[in-house]
């Protein structure tokens, strides 16, 4: 899977969980949670949409690595690749 | 015949427009069934009955906003005919109208009988503050209900009204009218006093994680739901916490509903209760938490979920905070409070170590408990949360 369809699949989760938010606006390089205020139940249900989403379940060791936008499009992509 | 009368929509919420049934005369209903939809300045809510029957006649119409207790529908009882409820209803308005008089507008629009109010007719005191904003607002301030010292009305009886009688320019300015009123007449009434204590939970986090590492994203639980698991089976030990004072009485609630604190998306936040929460396993009390804040946020809560909680619950670890310091939502007598679970030094068997803790806080009202026991309360949530296997 491309990165292109990896962002918009990205976006439309985290559009899912803060409708007021646009996706685009947010700095690709910045911790995205400071960005997007998500608490932790809402986190847990941007990660659910994404599962529904790319069919990737991401364990809870790896939630310090989900820091940036461009990290987590780079996690994704790894494990899409890996599978 | 039964009267189905508009439930009670929580404190601070006195009336609702319907905005439409979900039943129809001839149908049958038990309890628990969503008999309609009904429109509050915190949500739409989905009304509960708690009758059995079938539905005779629906009173109320769509679009009509009446106070909370006012029949909106009638229902006959198993085995009942329609013309033993007419016949009753027909007697119950003659009953009502020869006790109420001459009605000089000869209206006969169902209404709640009036508020006691202390004050003697045609002198009612309003303080100088109510006054002035009734003047801004062009509302007739000696109309109003009083509940403030002897019955005076007071400047939160005024923003009250003005926010029912306001069109709803937007729910967020209805809520936050609503909270402010609920928060000021806490803080007027209720003599809150504090406490709090720093709760390791180094094994409940082990545990924690050991559980969800094998699941999916779809099956693991929050640290949440244990912090909430643990406030429910601890008031067990301390009813005294769980329940409401009104009239000058506490009466212990007959169940453990804590409403749980739910902040609504730019702005706003609504705490409705999850049902005998010390009775639930942590994965029902998961799946019930995550579909009441989706239902929260999409404004679309039921009157048992608004009305209910016997106590709330607000965590606030996630924006950072380490101490919550909250304000009691009248008639509850406590809320409970936590703050954001971080790794600390901490002395164990006189070693220093370095565990996550998380600092857990009561407000309670002074009238109904003691610091003594709010304490107690708090050791025994401290001691669920060493054997989080046991919750």
């Amino acid at each position: 899977m491309d990165e292109t369809t990896i962002r918009a699949a990205v976006f439309a989760a985290l559009r899912s969980i803060a409708p007021e938010v646009s996706p685009d606006q947010i700095p690709d390089d910045k911790p995205f949670r400071d960005e997007v205020d998500l608490d932790s139940m809402d986190f847990l249900n941007f990660l659910i949409r994404l599962h529904e989403k790319l069919g990737v379940n991401v364990p809870e060791a790896d939630y310090a690595k989900l820091v940036t936008l461009n990290d987590l499009v780079s996690y994704l992509r790894a494990r899409l690749a890996s599978r | 015949m039964i009267e189905f009368k508009l439930p009670s929509l929580g404190a601070e919420m006195d009336e609702a427009k319907l905005i439409e049934w979900k039943v129809r005369p001839g149908d049958t209903v038990k309890k628990g069934d969503i008999v309609a939809v009904v429109d509050t300045s915190k949500s739409a809510i989905d009304v509960e009955i708690w009758e059995e029957g079938t539905i005779h006649e629906l009173v109320l119409a769509p679009g009509e906003t009446v106070p909370v207790g006012t029949v909106i529908a009638t229902l006959l009882e198993p085995g009942e005919t329609a013309e033993h409820a007419t016949e009753e209803a027909r007697r119950n308005a003659a009953r009502a109208k020869a006790l109420a008089g001459p009605t000089p507008t000869g209206s006969t629009a169902p209404s709640t009988p009036p508020q006691p109010v202390a004050a003697a007719a045609g002198h009612v005191r309003v303080s100088p503050a109510a006054r002035r904003r009734a003047q801004e607002l062009g509302i007739d301030g000696t109309a109003i209900t009083g509940t403030g010292p002897q019955g005076s009305v007071v400047l939160e009886d005024v923003e009250r009204v003005a926010a029912m009688q306001a069109q709803p320019k937007d729910r967020a300015t209805e809520m936050r009218r609503t909270i402010a009123a609920a928060m000021a007449r806490s803080k007027r009434e209720i003599p809150h006093y504090y406490l709090a204590t720093a709760i390791p939970l180094g094994a409940a986090s082990r545990w924690l994680a050991a559980r969800n590492e094998g699941r999916l994203v779809t099956e693991r639980v929050l640290m949440a739901v244990l912090l909430l698991k643990a406030v429910a089976l601890a008031l067990r030990k301390h009813p005294d916490l769980n329940g409401f004072y009104r009239d000058g009485a506490f009466q212990r609630a007959s169940g453990i509903h804590p409403g749980v604190a739910i902040s609504i998306r730019q702005g706003g936040l609504i705490a409705p209760a999850i049902h005998d929460a010390d009775r639930k396993t942590l994965d029902e009390l998961m799946r019930q938490l995550t579909d009441l804040v989706a239902r929260a946020r999409a404004f679309s809560l039921r009157s048992s979920e608004i009305a209910g909680p016997t106590i709330t619950v607000t965590n606030l670890g996630d924006q950072g905070v380490e101490l919550v310091q909250g304000v009691i939502y009248p008639p509850q007598v406590a809320l409970v409070g936590f703050g954001k679970v971080s790794e600390r030094p901490w002395v164990q068997g006189g070693q220093l170590t370095v565990s996550p803790v998380v600092t857990a806080s009561l407000a309670a009202d002074h009238r109904v408990t003691d610091g003594h026991r709010g304490a107690l309360f708090l050791d025994e949530m401290a001691g669920l949360l060493q054997e989080p296997d046991r919750l």
